[in-house]
């Protein structure tokens, strides 16, 4: 190995040939500002093209490309080798997710949790098609930054309880749900509050915040729990004191 | 199992897909569709912001409430509806979200389509393949709308995604259909070398500069009217022209320019472009509060694709396309900035309407003969033919990689006859090679080598096609710039290029350009 190689080990796995999933190590050419992401496609190129991994946009915005690198859940267009190798870089599948092949998993249950929370505004009355609904900077700050999610499952590979709970759904779907009950121009916030206040909902949460560590988006899913947490207990209260009521 | 036979089959779930899924599930029937596309997508565009803004797209706000508007390049009067700098970002995710509202739309995630199927004249669906499955299945539809966005890919340095491969125009193309205008490609200049990350126009709409080695604003030279807020054609070509002067930096990518912000101060560009810092400080390690950003020209978008009238409809009953796949002629030879994105909400919108009444007109779902017929073709080409083939000195890799350079290289920012002539016949070469392209990999599950196959060979198409319909138009208009016919020429060229497959290289022919409202005048700045 030249000093200016990096050697990568993967974890690959083929579901056709059977048996268990396998590392395997390559040695590829380093550059000071290489990504993870390019030395797998180095790899896929030049010594390897079995090997097999999502990803589209390389900056950051499609979501695609997650990995486990070196044991930390990590976008691997957004993770330079230079931060993170000691001596090898490790990349394996993102935890907590059925492996299809090599580094690609399964979401299909992510996409059917995101859509029970109803992940978009819904009214009774949609009011004038030609005129927009009036909303103001700081009702736009208040959802701001949950609306960031990229549903790239670092979180939900990083969370121990849906490790232990697939059923939990998990942080990025909590996050969408609050966005939307944030929003001025929503009105299904009970619905969605209703849905979230369950065993499987946010009370699974034992908020150990690790979603919030490894989120590259700064959305803060723990956070979001948190917050759905009390406003379901508001509801609770609300609806115990006041039955009929409706909140917001 | 799984249903397999639809009313509208759309290919694609970017913008333009989602957009034209809603409105068939919706079918607005209050809507009646004008014909002339220009006139038609400007009166139809901030209904289509209002839309999103009632599904709960985040735009922007100014303080009385109203959604916030913003100059972008070429145009003098804030006409942009911006979501921070995230606009195509939280547009997609808007749809995708809304999406989920309806039963009705059925998601097939990660199926690749490779070929469409045409029974007795019309498309009645597609052929897939499902990644996860390693099966291929034929997905039929009495409407079959094309979505499947731009074809940056086929040149070495874009802004686009991976998956930007061409393969709407292919399928289109492959069954008969022209692709109109594809030599009108355009780069966009200001992304960073290396990756080809884009730095979004609003940089300069909010005031950035384009400065060159000698700390010059060189757009003065070029263009002192507009400066940095000139087209995108326009600045790409001053680059160029500045690096051939020699005035450019160099860097372990090649030549650059420089775009600074700094005056602009921490607080404009925290708060209205925070994206460019995030990108420019994750992606080159500088902060542009301080540092220069290093930018060129890339590939960005393409004008041409599918050609189609105001409704989507191409010359195949029952084939619809839209967005960047397709060639509404709305651009013309140039596109201003934002406007695509626009364009998928519009046309998206009105391509699910008009595919949605076509098939209710059909009262029964297409017969099955034919698509069991193209899934066993399908089956036969794909997984006898090109997975059955041993790996050979040919890779995938490696033929890309020649003809991306080729494209950068001779059908680029500037063009002559020569280059493009070498790069057609290059083309050809390299189209038969490709036959002898072998695989490493003989997995059906996620082979994600042999779509790359089926990829390249959507993109050799593509590329003969703009690299033929390049040669062919021999005059300069908007982002078409010949060196060798620098002048624009009205009265041969004011008229699209068609270029239809054959066997051999694509046959070019040329449809008038409609006139309407707005005679075209040169550009004067
Ligand atoms: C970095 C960047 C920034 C941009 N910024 C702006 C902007 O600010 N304003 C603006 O107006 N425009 C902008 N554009 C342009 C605009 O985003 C695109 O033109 C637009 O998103 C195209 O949308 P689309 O729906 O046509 O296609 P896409 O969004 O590209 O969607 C294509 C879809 O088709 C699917 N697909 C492709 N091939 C197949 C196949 N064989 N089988 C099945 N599915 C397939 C893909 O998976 C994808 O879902 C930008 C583009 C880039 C790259
Ligand atoms: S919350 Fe963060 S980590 Fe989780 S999916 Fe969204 S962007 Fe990814
Ligand atoms: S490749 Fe799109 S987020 Fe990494």
């Amino acid at each position: 190995m030249a000093a200016s190689d990096v050697v990568f080990r993967v974890k690959r796995y083929r579901p056709e040939s059977g048996g268990r999933p396998t590392f395997q190590e390559y040695t590829i050419p380093y550059r000071n500002d290489m990504v993870v992401l390019d030395g797998l496609n180095y790899i896929k190129d030049h010594i390897d093209p079995t090997l097999t991994f999502r990803w589209s946009c390389r900056m950051g915005i499609c979501g695609s490309c997650g990995a486990d690198v070196n044991g930390q859940p990590r976008l691997t267009c957004g993770t330079y080798v230079r931060d993170v190798h000691r001596g090898a870089v490790t990349v394996e599948p993102l935890s907590n997710f059925p492996i299809l092949k090599d580094l690609v998993v399964d979401f299909d249950d992510f996409l059917r949790k995101l859509a029970s929370v109803t992940p978009y505004i819904v009214r009774k009355d949609w009011g004038d098609l030609r005129k927009e609904y009036v909303q103001y900077p700081e009702d736009v700050e208040a959802y701001r930054q949950q609306s960031l999610c990229i549903n790239c499952m670092l979180c939900y590979a990083a969370c121990p309880v849906f490790g232990s709970s697939p059923e939990f759904v998990g942080p990025a779907a909590s996050a969408l749900a609050l966005r939307y009950n944030r929003d001025t121009r929503d009105e299904g916030a009970d619905a969605r509050l209703a849905r979230l206040n369950t065993k499987a909902g946010v009370w699974e949460c034992t908020f150990v915040g690790e979603c919030s560590v490894v989120c590259p988006k700064d959305v803060d899913p723990a956070a979001a729990i948190q917050t759905l947490k009390f406003l379901a207990t508001m509801r609770h209260m609300r609806r115990l004191l006041m039955p009929g009521s409706s909140s917001r | 199992m799984e249903r397999t036979s639809f009313d509208i089959v759309v290919v694609g779930g970017g913008a333009a897909g989602l957009r034209a899924a809603i409105a068939a599930a919706e079918s607005d029937p209050e809507l009646t569709i004008a014909l002339d596309a220009v006139e038609f997508f400007v009166a139809r565009c901030p209904k289509e912001i209002i839309q999103l803004e009632h599904w709960g797209c985040p735009w922007s706000r100014d303080p009385d409430g109203r959604v916030s508007q913003r100059a972008f390049g070429g145009m003098s009067v804030k006409r942009t509806a911006f979501a921070a700098d995230k606009v195509g970002f939280h547009i997609l995710h808007t749809l995708f979200q809304t999406s989920m509202k309806y039963d009705r739309i059925h998601r097939f995630d990660e199926y690749f389509v490779t070929s469409l199927i045409v029974d007795g004249g019309a498309c009645t669906g597609v052929v897939a393949m499902n990644l996860r499955g390693g099966t291929m299945v034929a997905i039929q539809g009495k409407a079959t709308i094309l979505a499947t966005g731009g074809c940056g890919r086929v040149y070495e340095f874009t802004t686009n995604g991976f998956i930007k491969t061409g393969d709407g125009m292919a399928l289109a193309y492959r069954a008969g259909v022209p692709l109109k205008d594809m030599e009108m490609v355009q780069f966009h200049p200001t992304c960073l070398p290396g990756t080809g990350i884009l730095i979004t126009e609003a940089a300069r709409g909010e005031g950035g500069y384009l400065v060159n080695k000698e700390g010059e604003r060189y757009m003065q030279r070029y263009l002192p009217g507009k400066m940095e807020l000139g087209p995108r054609d326009i600045l790409s070509r001053a680059m160029v022209q500045e690096m051939k002067a020699g005035r450019a930096f160099e860097g372990p990518y090649g030549l650059y320019l420089g775009l600074d912000l700094r005056h602009l101060g921490a607080k404009k560009i925290n708060e209205r472009i925070p994206m460019v810092r995030e990108l420019v400080e994750k992606y080159m390690g500088l902060d542009p509060i301080h540092e220069l950003i290093p930018v060129r020209p890339g590939q960005h978008y393409i004008m041409g694709g599918v050609s189609t009238n105001g409704k989507g409809e191409t010359t195949l009953p029952g084939l619809y396309a839209v967005g960047e796949t397709a060639c509404v002629s709305i651009n013309g030879a140039n596109r201003l900035g934002s406007n695509s994105l626009s364009e998928c909400l519009v046309f998206g919108a009105a391509c699910g309407i008009a595919a949605a009444a076509f098939a209710k007109k059909k009262a029964s779902y297409p017969r099955g003969g034919a698509a069991r017929e193209a899934l066993k073709k399908e089956e036969a080409r794909v997984f006898d033919g090109l997975l059955g083939r041993e790996r050979a000195k040919e890779t995938v890799a490696g033929l890309r990689v020649e003809m991306q350079q080729l494209m950068e290289r001779d059908v680029g920012i500037f063009r002559e006859d020569s280059a493009l002539g070498d790069a057609c016949g290059m083309l050809g070469k390299i189209r038969d090679r490709f036959a002898a392209v072998g695989l490493a990999d003989k997995d059906r599950v996620f082979n994600t080598e042999l779509t790359a196959v089926l990829e390249l060979d959507f993109m050799l198409d593509v590329a003969l096609a703009i690299a033929h319909s390049a040669r062919n138009r021999r005059e300069s208009r908007g982002a078409h710039s010949r060196t060798d016919f620098p002048q624009r020429d009205d009265a041969n060229y004011l008229k699209h290029t068609l270029a239809f497959r054959t066997d051999g290289p694509p046959r070019i022919d040329y449809v008038p350009v409609t006139v309407t409202k707005w005679e075209p005048v040169e550009r004067k700045y």
